[in-house]
């Protein structure tokens, strides 16, 4: 269907997988080449279209993963027990493979590199992935801002990005990273698997006197949790953000 | 269309001549809401159809059990493309519910707890073709698809079915709803498309 | 707890195939109850025939959103004002 383009307007776009990375068992990172991207923020999403051959199509939105980098896009899928996109996109999904995404959209939930209050990032499963775009884009930028990371999973099997987040709090000075485990815990870990509490986010986040900017994505029940805690705490509400990826958060 | 994706085959449905225009069938039973669902306390339901006139008619959830009810056998057809046939109902036929009220409207203007609101013509909701529900497949009907009770209109679009029915108000005027404020048709004939404003 | 639903994040795509802006950055006013906040922060409820975004304070609907194939109804009358950072 021709349409006018209206300047400003977002059109779709087609991208094509270049390469995809597993995850974990479940969920793995696209890596996709999408000519003509203009670039995007740390936080910013994509909306994706699939279409059957009969027509028929439908559509889910999903956080970038990457910092920008040219016409490089990644997204991270958790396939989803009974999803109709999810399990195409992790399984079916072939490199050389097209897809429409419309994006980057998305200018409330994000990180901008010029930023310079203390950053905290609290994660519910796949509620990592725009907070991971954001600690890669503060190296690509050579930010220097401290970042704390509350990454709160099922099981140490459920982490992303696992290799490069332990290479990142070795190399990335000013990034510290905190698992918390609900489902079942690492061997050696000092106690039985539990929530996000007010003490992990007390303990391990930034106080509220330093002013910082948080950041809370995962499921919608674990969104609204955690950003309570964070105003009970002392948090300005207006400096926490929230985005709530649904009861599955994925 | 947008490009075909190589491999994706979406949710399990299929199309047939006995399907209205642009249809799919499926075995689920989709969950769409526009809002928070309301919980109503029994003790305080109500169902009132309000004359033009002003003149109300009001049951309590006792007196809707206590009216004669029947169990009709539908097809379902959501805006959004999906259907779903052969549904088994429990309800209350609206003949029953009108057979005491004396109007000379056209139209209904259907309210619901939570807010929703919905319209049609007054014809569409008599002669065996609506019915205030309360049970679904058997079972009481689940908040999510609209309980304690619905309204269950099937020769129109679902979106007139409203869920968490609250009352109907008898009008001269067809006065839009909900969705039909938003774009949606006023009258929703799934077998002529009428899906939008203008259709 | 509320019943399941997304927020004001989930209408970015939507809007910005109308609006040549990010609306999600946005400040709304609540018609109902007066509360303002981002328009990333309403809470949406997407699985239904169009895109309905409520007040997180009171949960009247400030905005709804509908595609249909010629156009987009966007309806704001439970939004008195919006504010939109340039």
């Amino acid at each position: 269907m021709a349409r006018a383009a209206i300047p400003g307007r977002l059109t779709w776009r087609v991208g094509k997988l270049a390469e995809a990375r597993a995850e974990t068992p479940t969920a793995r990172t696209l890596v996709l080449d999408v000519p003509g991207w203009p670039g995007h923020l740390a936080g910013q999403h994509v909306d994706v279209r699939l279409t059957a051959e009969d027509g028929y199509s439908t559509q889910r939105s999903y956080s970038i993963a990457s910092s920008a980098d040219g016409e490089r896009v990644e997204l991270t899928i958790q396939a989803v027990p009974d999803g109709e996109v999810s399990p195409y996109l992790v399984q079916t999904f072939s490199p050389g493979d097209p897809v429409e995404l419309r994006g980057p959209v998305g200018g409330w939930f994000v990180w901008r590199t010029s930023g310079m209050d203390p950053v905290l990032l609290i994660a519910g499963g796949s509620g990592i992935v725009p907070l991971m775009a954001m600690i890669r884009a503060r190296r690509a930028a050579g930010s220097r801002v401290p970042f704390r990371l509350i990454y709160s999973v099922r099981t140490p099997d459920d982490v992303y990005y696992a290799d490069e987040l332990r290479r990142r709090v070795r190399d990335d000075a000013g990034l510290d990273v905190t698992f918390v485990y609900t489902r079942a815990v690492p061997d050696g870990w000092p106690h039985p698997p539990r929530r996000v509490g007010v003490a992990d986010v007390n303990t391990n986040g930034w106080p509220p006197a330093l002013t910082p900017d948080c950041y809370v994505c995962g499921p919608t029940a674990f969104v609204e949790t955690v950003a309570d805690i964070l105003v009970a705490l002392g948090h300005d509400p207006r400096r926490v953000r929230t985005e709530r990826f649904g009861p599955t958060g994925g | 269309m947008g490009i075909v994706s190589p491999g994706f085959q979406g949710r399990p449905r299929s199309s047939g001549p006995e399907l209205p225009p642009g249809q799919y069938l499926t075995e689920d039973f989709p969950v769409l809401s526009a809002g928070p669902t309301p919980r109503v306390p029994m003790d305080r339901w109500e169902f009132v159809i309000t004359t033009e006139t002003s003149r109300e008619h009001r049951w309590t959830w006792a007196e809707l059990m206590a009216l004669p009810s029947e169990t009709p056998t539908v097809d379902l057809h959501c805006v959004t493309k999906w259907s779903k046939l052969g549904t088994t109902w429990q309800g209350v036929s609206l003949d029953t519910l009108m057979s005491d009220v004396d109007t000379a409207a056209d139209y209904a203007f259907v309210h619901s707890y939570g807010g929703y609101t919905t319209n049609l013509p007054l014809a569409d909701l008599l002669d065996g073709q609506a019915w205030v529900a309360y049970k679904f497949d058997g079972d009481d009907l689940a908040p999510a698809h609209g309980g304690p009770a619905r309204l269950l209109v099937p020769h129109l679009y679902l979106w007139k079915s409203a869920k968490w029915v609250r009352g109907i108000q008898l009008r001269f005027d067809d006065e839009p709803g909900f969705w039909e404020t938003a774009g949606y048709h006023d009258y929703g004939d799934p077998w002529r498309e009428q899906r939008y404003q203008g259709d | 707890m509320s019943d399941p639903h997304l927020d004001g994040n989930a209408l970015a795509g939507p809007l910005r195939d109308v609006f040549a802006v990010d609306v999600t950055a946005a400040t709304s006013r609540c018609a109902s109850c007066g509360q303002v906040g981002a328009v990333a922060a309403l809470h949406v409820y997407a699985s239904a025939p169009g895109l309905v975004a409520r007040c997180p304070g009171c949960e009247e609907v400030v905005l709804r959103m509908v595609r249909t194939p010629d156009a987009a109804w966007l309806d704001l009358r439970g939004a008195v004002s919006l504010r939109i950072p340039m």
